[in-house]
């Protein structure tokens, strides 16, 4: 027996009705509208997509995150706030009090989440909305940042990491660049643009894949994994979908919701740390609106905003459409400040469409 | 018939200078449908709150199996084997049916830390509960949101059910219902009280009541009304019941028996 009010669904149908599907769409525009204008400018050369990759792979670090504690019903509105503090943090214990950086990385990420443990034990044991409580900490921790540079170091830039990393190995690990070879060889070939002249003559232009990307790609994942395959991934959705009925079989909401905001912290950190190592410098006001960036991407990417819908796989994707975008106008020389509004542009279309795929998934009225 | 499966005796519980429930006796023995009627503010939502562990009755004891017991919070009351499907807290709209299913319970497999979800094994046995249940999934993996309120509240029984409950408490599932749904829910009351489960069904509809209960107990100002067999009371003597009396007598009359 069947109901004759259910319409026969063909399988391509089911496996393009996805909650990415208005990412990918986004991610197809995008590109497509990139090689049009901007196709022989060298976006599209190794250089360019190593350009672009970068900083998507930045977006991407702090929106699995997002995604992840967004899906949990929550927000974290202290991301921005929580990489200029973690980084001056690894600055100072590094630099000024002479800590081996390894060690300094390690407190950073302790310290990090840390916070985020607090963000979470204060939102739950309150009752108050995160938006609240994580918006006292953008400021809390934004002015603790400056204050710490300054009564320590007298500015709100910390250099010299970079002496200080050398041949540390946890350092690596967020600044270094792996697949050397591979890239020396693919510059021999004459695929990637090779220096001709200075002291890397001979070496190619890309040297090989930032850890920064290694990390990004990891994350996503992982998130992904753990998210869609697993019991705890099961208990985000509930905690987030309606927390009273999660509790009432059993969920452990408060411990999830928890835990997300110190993942938050810890993919903030993450993003911290590979800047510190990239730059060999901290200072005071880096990741300004970073916050908001991670949660446009996480919405782009099919997420809902009140929490138990989403994606890290599109998540990842509105990373992806938010730097080429941001790279792409660059490239096109367009005027920068067109980068708003093509943003603003896309986030309304991707979460019109999104709302309308949603509703077709869950059958919400 | 022995012990009943859980027995409230004379269960009191206030709110401050408030008298939710003065004294309220009620018990479920395997196999039966226990139905408890009450109009709206009668003290039901109170009465299976303190069944359930929710709320921690003032005075009366509560007994499971003859043994007194005392439940200090929900998981109590869901290790005892009583398992409650509130009317609107029951599903998670934008998670699929199998998800919802196993919420908190979920199947695993894999090693040591590395533990992932057996949804092979989630999907097929929560088809097969389902259609136990005589619902057809067109697939177990889709969103809960596309069942109808009757579907959704038969998705809770199941799961109950499947994580062996002995009594379950049914809070108002037919209120918010239509015609064919109510029956879907009714029917599926009837098979889960076949399988030796006792159920308790909380209503205000005495024709919903009247259809699949054994036994009847009438909750009126926090307190019952005595309890009566099935074909020992007519419809209409139970609903004067619930009203307390003459009110609803005189408004019968108006309105032709009509209610």
């Amino acid at each position: 027996m069947t109901d004759e009010r259910l319409k026969q669904v063909s399988s391509l149908r089911r496996a393009m009705i996805r909650p990415e599907l208005g990412a990918i769409c986004g991610a197809i525009l995008v590109f497509v509208f990139f090689l049009m204008i901007a196709g022989d400018s060298g976006m599209f050369a190794p250089e360019g997509i190593k350009n672009w990759t970068v900083v998507s792979a930045q977006f991407a670090i702090i929106a699995v995150g997002a995604c992840l504690l967004m899906i949990a019903g929550e927000f974290d509105l202290s991301v921005g706030s929580m990489i200029g503090f973690s980084g001056v943090v690894i600055a100072i214990l590094s630099v000024h009090m002479g800590w081996p950086v390894w060690a300094a990385i390690i407190a950073a990420f302790v310290v990090a989440m840390a916070i985020g443990a607090l963000n979470g034990f204060l939102v739950i044991k309150t009752g108050l909305p995160s938006f609240i409580v994580t918006l006292a900490f953008l400021y809390i921790l934004r002015g603790l940042t400056i204050w710490l540079s300054i009564t320590t170091t007298r500015q709100t830039i910390i250099g010299g990491v970079k002496e200080a990393a050398k041949g540390d190995p946890l350092a690596f690990l967020f600044g270094g660049v792996i697949f050397k070879d591979l890239f020396q060889w693919f510059g021999e070939m004459g695929w990637v643009g090779t220096f001709t002249r200075g002291t890397r003559a001979g070496q190619p232009i890309v040297e090989g894949v930032p850890m920064l990307v290694v990390w990004a790609i990891v994350l996503v994942i992982f998130g992904h994994f753990v998210l869609t395959r697993t019991r705890f991934g099961n208990w985000i959705f509930a905690s987030g979908g309606d927390a009273k009925a999660a509790r009432y079989v059993g969920v452990p909401v408060d411990r999830v919701k928890i835990l997300m905001f110190m993942f938050t912290a810890f993919c903030a950190t993450v993003f911290a740390t590979c800047q510190v190592m990239e730059f060999g410098s901290a200072a005071a006001d880096r990741g300004l609106l970073k916050e908001f960036e991670a949660i446009i991407c996480v919405v782009i990417g099919g997420a809902l905003l009140t929490g138990g819908y989403g994606s890290v796989v599109g998540a990842a994707l509105g990373a992806l459409i938010f730097g080429v975008v941001q790279q792409g106008l660059f490239f096109a020389g367009a005027e920068s400040s067109l980068f708003r509004v093509f943003l603003g542009t896309i986030l309304i279309l991707a979460v019109i469409m999104n709302t309308y795929i949603r509703r077709m998934i869950t059958g919400e009225r | 018939m022995s012990t009943p499966l859980i027995e409230m005796d004379n269960i009191e519980k206030h709110f401050g200078p408030v008298i939710a429930l003065g004294g309220v006796s009620f018990d479920v023995y395997a196999g039966e449908c226990h139905c408890l009627l009450g109009d709206n503010g009668a003290g039901k939502s109170t009465f299976i709150k303190t069944m359930s562990g929710v709320h921690k009755p003032t005075g009366g004891v509560i007994r499971v199996n003859g043994q007194d017991t005392v439940f200090n919070n929900p998981r109590d009351a869901m290790n005892a084997g009583i398992a409650t499907v509130y009317q609107d807290l029951a599903m998670i709209p934008l998670m699929s049916v199998t998800r919802n299913f196993w919420m908190g319970r979920e199947p695993r497999k894999g090693f040591g830390p590395f533990k992932w979800i057996d949804f092979k094994t989630a999907n097929r046995i929560t088809f097969e509960e389902m259609e136990r249940m005589g619902i057809n999934l067109r697939e177990a993996d889709q969103a809960v949101g596309t069942l109808s309120g009757g579907e959704r509240q038969s998705v809770a029984i199941a799961r109950a059910v499947h994580f062996g409950a002995k009594v379950l408490i049914l809070d108002e599932p037919t209120s918010a219902l239509g015609v064919r749904q109510t029956s879907n829910v009714l029917a599926t009351i009837a098979r889960v009280r076949k399988a030796g489960i006792g159920v308790v069904f909380i209503t205000h509809n005495v024709r919903h009541a009247m259809a699949v209960g054994d036994r009847f107990t009438v909750l009126n100002r926090g307190q019952t009304h005595g309890t009566a067999l099935r074909g020992e009371i007519k419809p209409e003597e139970l609903q004067d019941l619930m009203a307390g009396g003459q009110e609803l007598a005189e408004l019968e009359g108006s309105l032709g028996g009509t209610i």
